[in-house]
């Protein structure tokens, strides 16, 4: 029987007139389905949820709001709409029409590049399936359930460029991108942070402020790719990215506004016997979040992020804007590396340095959100700063691996790491306290579990009293 | 013009595995468990670091101790886990930065040696029944996969990312260095397509593939890959003829001093004639009786003689390969009691199945087969007093031309130079062509080889030898100097490039093996190609690979 795929598929591909994507889509859907139902948000496939779908990219189109039951959520397939004079940014190629078809020579690089963005948004509903159970509020158990959805979307546009543009091996890939399911020993995620558990909502609004900003960086990066359709489903994915941001970023705010206010309002910084989560811990968290979110980065410096540069397929976060040769044949960039145990600051090849460019940018970012953290703080009156710590503090990949750093960036012996590190990142016992402190999920609109503040405002100007899940 | 590796501190193959800095080994219940974790600031040289278990000569000369050792002092371990401590990578083959700043003879000997630990670790698995197993976790690239293709299984993690490749087209425009497409078609049959679809796909296959093309043997998940590996090759060790209550023999480290010009070891000397880019090696014969039997050989250890010698002389080579570039010719001298060797050669036959003494002629046969691929011009010269006998006639038969002195030299009371066959010579020390170095002699009258064996243990004189076409030329006393010096001074003259391409389309006449083919192609066409520009020019693959800068290519096919 013919499936009407441009009515369950949104798209702006010309999906009903393209009879290869239909068929790897034919095949890939029920698969799809299969794993959300598995591995999907735990038990929640007979929900009704106020979601946000995207039908088109204009404006009107990309936020349309409704309740949906997820495993029916129309995951669309959208890429930005093309500018025809579009051409290569940067690169050897510079200068050339932006390919609309994948360079032979290139297939396999850039079929790696799309297989490892690719494997990390399934990754993360994988790693996030549990929360629900333990969900602050309706409110931000559909902001969890969004985040989710667009991570299946943005898992479909992946897929869709496989489907497209690589043949039987990409069909091969997006199949595996199923098979590969987070933390499993077997057949574990490409890459280490997205194996990582996410036990609690503290490290939730964590990893959606400082991973999902990883995955900012990252598709920002492609989205400057001189492979056309690449690019152009990067930039539509960024719109949606952003909200996820949003979420962590609001919500490690209201948790520490709440922690504050209890802490005025009792004159204690003992907040966990009111059952808050203390400053402390939250900076310990964001300290660990931080690390592993660095190291997605990869090595300082690195011969394939040259190669995705000068081959025009991987660009610097916001490329077209920086103003130079956007060749980098002779241009050098200062960084951190180690030499014989010290950190020290070094010129190399700005080629060979481009990851870590690119994670001085995501830095740099990260740090923004930090300051308005410490607004909060401030005005509540309250002498206490968040801080980012330094990069290389707690790494596992790249130069400073080897080293052991605190956060001040201060090169430690083992004995001193060892002596502080229960300082400096959550120990099993502060581990234990958050998780227990979670407890049941609050599912009354309106209401928020005690050591979370509400938000501001809801979402599409809905009331935070909202019925944002019906549980049927 | 001065070479530059003659200011450098010399390469020193000796090590030891509490010197080790890349490797760990363990032994466990039979098995022993090669550990590759490749320390990243002890590269050989300056200039690089030996990133994601890379390796350089230094990460080899550990591995081929280890391989050597674990013949000699473990007669009870059966079989080898090659593995990486790394946690996604398994290995990534030879350093590329490295290879970017070495001579070109520094990568062909690199090359080289490593090609020869390889076949050493096949040797391993064929003749001295300790098996060789990979077990492969994370990516095995290039030469990574080139050392599993050794091995006698490939165990390959199924993780949805372990893979195995070679790279070196589509990244490096050069050919895998260690064997690897021979070993592919020849070795594991794979397929030719799916090999061409292999090689050009920089970052391999992996999984399901991997095993229906041949590449690997099976395919094990990660969570289990240790345990089944052990078991792997637990059965595999259960299976060997190496005898598990014997005790090995310890090789301590070889004895060598250095002083100027000469190279002094137990049994050898090497004398070296700058002037006429000469080495003289001295081989010395037995100074004690052979002992009675294979017990007595376990007693004397590393110091039995043809154990000692056959130490020397490996140590001796790649000293003068490495290091001693311009010595382009060397000359084999004898000095002993041929009767002695003949003894030495009776008690290698007699006790042949004893498990040490199938080693040590093993030991022999590769050693003798670095001479034939040393890349230098090899002259035999047989005086008066000298010893070829038997194993040590087999350095007359890998000369390129042997000189045997007809009579005496005045005034001397040396005994008239005489050669001597023993079973020896018939069969234990093939060439890589597969055929004695006998056989191979004779290609044109096989009835001949046979022949001889009548005059197995005959004295023979160079009248004799020389009518049995064991020699090349007989001079007397009156022509010796002569006829010798200028067969020397020739040699220095030729084009070294010319000598080795030269010296050894001759060397190997008769069938082609996989190790004549590795070898050949190794000196053909690899060589070639990491001469050309498209490799090693201003815009090369090879030259650039790491700046991300794109090389730009001569489309021409030659």
């Amino acid at each position: 029987m013919a499936i009407d795929y441009s009515q369950r598929i949104p798209n702006n591909v010309d999906l009903a007139s393209d009879r290869r994507l239909q068929r790897a889509l034919e095949n890939w859907q029920p698969a799809f389905l299969d794993w959300w139902k598995d591995l999907g948000p735990d038990g929640s496939n007979n929900f009704d949820v106020y979601l946000r779908t995207a039908v088109s990219t204009d404006a009107n189109g990309w936020a349309n709001f409704g309740y949906v039951k997820m495993p029916e959520y129309r995951w669309g397939i959208f890429l930005a709409e093309r500018d025809p004079d579009r051409k290569v940014a940067f690169g050897d190629n510079k200068g050339q029409p932006a390919w609309q078809e994948v360079p032979g020579e290139l297939r396999s690089t850039l079929r790696r590049l799309i297989v490892t963005q690719g494997d990390t948004e399934p990754a993360s509903v994988e790693q996030q399936r549990l929360l629900g159970k333990t969900a602050p509020s309706l409110y931000d158990l559909r902001n969890l359930f969004q985040v989710n959805v667009e991570e299946g979307r943005h898992l479909w546009a992946m897929v869709y460029l496989l489907h497209a543009y690589f043949g039987r091996d990409g069909r091969e890939e997006a199949e595996a991108m199923l098979e590969r399911h987070s933390g499993d020993p077997d057949k574990p995620r490409i890459l280490g942070a997205f194996n990582e558990k996410t036990p609690d909502w503290l490290s939730f609004f964590m990893f959606t402020y400082f991973t999902d900003r990883d995955g900012k960086y990252q598709l920002a990066s492609l989205a400057e790719s001189g492979f056309d359709p690449l690019a152009r489903s990067c930039r539509f994915m960024l719109t949606e990215e952003a909200h996820h941001m949003f979420v962590g970023e609001t919500g490690v705010g209201r948790i520490i506004q709440r922690t504050c206010e209890l802490m005025k309002q009792h004159r204690t910084d003992d907040v966990r016997a009111l059952g808050a989560i203390d400053l402390d811990t939250i900076q310990k968290y964001l300290n660990f979040h931080f690390s592993v979110s660095v190291d997605l980065f990869g090595q300082e410096t690195s011969t394939n992020a040259a190669n995705y540069y000068s081959q025009g397929l991987k660009g610097r976060f916001l490329e077209t804007r920086i103003e130079d040769d956007h060749m980098l044949t002779d241009a050098a960039y200062d960084i951190d590396i180690v030499e014989g145990g010290r950190i020290v600051h070094k010129s190399v090849p700005a080629l060979s340095a481009l990851n870590e460019r690119l994670r001085q940018d995501y830095i740099d970012d990260c740090g923004r959100g930090v300051l308005r953290w410490n607004k909060i703080i401030e005005k509540a009156g309250i002498d206490f700063e968040m801080k980012l710590p330094h990069r290389a503090f707690h790494r596992r990949i790249g130069a400073f691996s080897e080293l052991h750093v605190s956060p001040d960036g201060r090169v430690l012996s083992e004995a001193e790491w060892k002596a502080n590190e229960s300082k400096w990142l959550p120990t099993d016992e502060d581990r234990a306290f958050v998780t227990a402190l979670m407890g049941q999920a609050v599912t009354e609109p309106g209401k928020y579990a005690h050591w979370i503040a509400p938000p501001a405002r809801g979402i599409n100007g809905q009331p935070v009293d909202f019925e944002y899940v019906r549980f049927n | 013009m001065a070479s530059e590796s003659v200011s450098a501190e010399p390469i020193d193959f000796r090590t030891s595995p509490d010197r080790y800095r890349h490797w760990k080994l363990a032994l466990e219940d039979g098995v022993a468990y090669l550990t590759m974790d490749v320390n990243e600031e002890a590269g050989l040289k300056p200039g690089y670091k030996l990133k994601l278990n890379s390796y350089d000569l230094g990460v080899d000369i550990e591995l081929a101790d280890a391989v050597q050792r674990l013949r000699f002092e473990h007669p009870e371990i059966g079989a080898v886990v090659i593995r990486s401590q790394r946690d996604r990578i398994f290995c990534s083959g030879a350093n590329i930065n490295m290879l970017g700043l070495s001579t070109h003879d520094h990568k062909v000997n690199f090359c080289k040696f490593t090609n020869e630990t390889r076949l050493a670790i096949e040797d391993a698995t064929e003749h001295s029944h300790q098996s060789y197993i990979c077990s492969i976790n994370g990516i095995a690239a290039g030469g990574g996969y080139e050392l599993a293709l050794a091995c006698d299984k490939i165990l390959l993690a199924d993780d949805g990312s372990s893979a195995v490749s070679l790279p070196e087209l589509p990244l490096l425009a050069v050919l895998p260095g260690t064997g690897g497409l021979t070993r592919l078609v020849d070795k594991r049959l794979v397929r030719r397509d799916h090999a061409d679809f292999f090689c050009t796909t920089a970052e391999g296959v992996r999984g399901k593939r991997a095993q229906q093309w041949r590449l690997v043997d099976r395919l094990i998940a990660p969570s289990k890959l240790v345990e089944e590996t052990k078991k792997v090759a637990e059965e595999i060790a259960a299976r060997s003829d190496r005898p598990k209550d014997a005790k090995g023999i310890a090789l301590p480290t070889i004895e060598r001093t250095i002083e100027g010009d000469t190279l002094r070891y137990p049994h050898l000397t090497v004398e070296i004639d700058r002037d006429r880019r000469a080495a003289h090696f001295r081989v010395g014969g037995p100074t004690s009786p052979a002992p009675a039997n294979a017990a007595a050989v376990h007693a004397e250890g590393a110091a039995f003689w043809p154990l000692a010698l056959a130490r020397a002389l490996d140590d001796a080579m790649m000293h003068l390969r490495l290091n001693e570039t311009e010595i382009g010719t060397w000359v084999l001298h004898s000095q002993g009691d041929p009767a002695a060797v003949e003894a030495y050669d009776a008690l290698l036959a007699k006790e042949a199945a004893n498990w040490l003494v199938r080693e040590i002629v093993l030991y022999w046969k590769r050693t003798l087969k670095r001479l034939d691929v040393s890349s230098r011009s090899l002259i035999a010269l047989v005086e008066p007093g000298s010893c070829f006998a038997g194993t040590l006639f087999e350095l007359v038969l890998a000369a390129d031309r042997s000189y045997m002195l007809d009579g005496v030299f005045e005034g001397s009371n040396l005994p008239e130079a005489a050669v001597k066959l023993t079973a020896m010579n018939f069969g234990p020390y093939p060439m890589g062509n597969g055929l004695t170095r006998l056989a191979t002699r004779f290609l044109a009258e096989p009835e001949h080889v046979e022949v001889l064996k009548k005059d197995i243990g005959q004295s023979l004189d160079a009248g004799r030898a020389d009518d049995l076409g064991l020699v090349t030329f007989t001079p007397d006393d009156i022509d010796w100097d002569d006829e010798v010096r200028l067969a020397i001074e020739e040699r220095a003259g030729f084009s070294p490039d010319g000598l080795i391409g030269m010296e050894a389309n001759l060397r190997f006449a008769g069938p082609e093996t996989m190790e004549t083919k590795i070898f050949a192609r190794l000196s053909a066409w690899q060589n070639w190609i990491f001469q050309r520009p498209n490799a090693t020019g201003p815009e090369g693959a090879l030259k650039l690979y790491g700046t991300g800068k794109q090389s730009k290519y001569d489309r021409k096919r030659a």
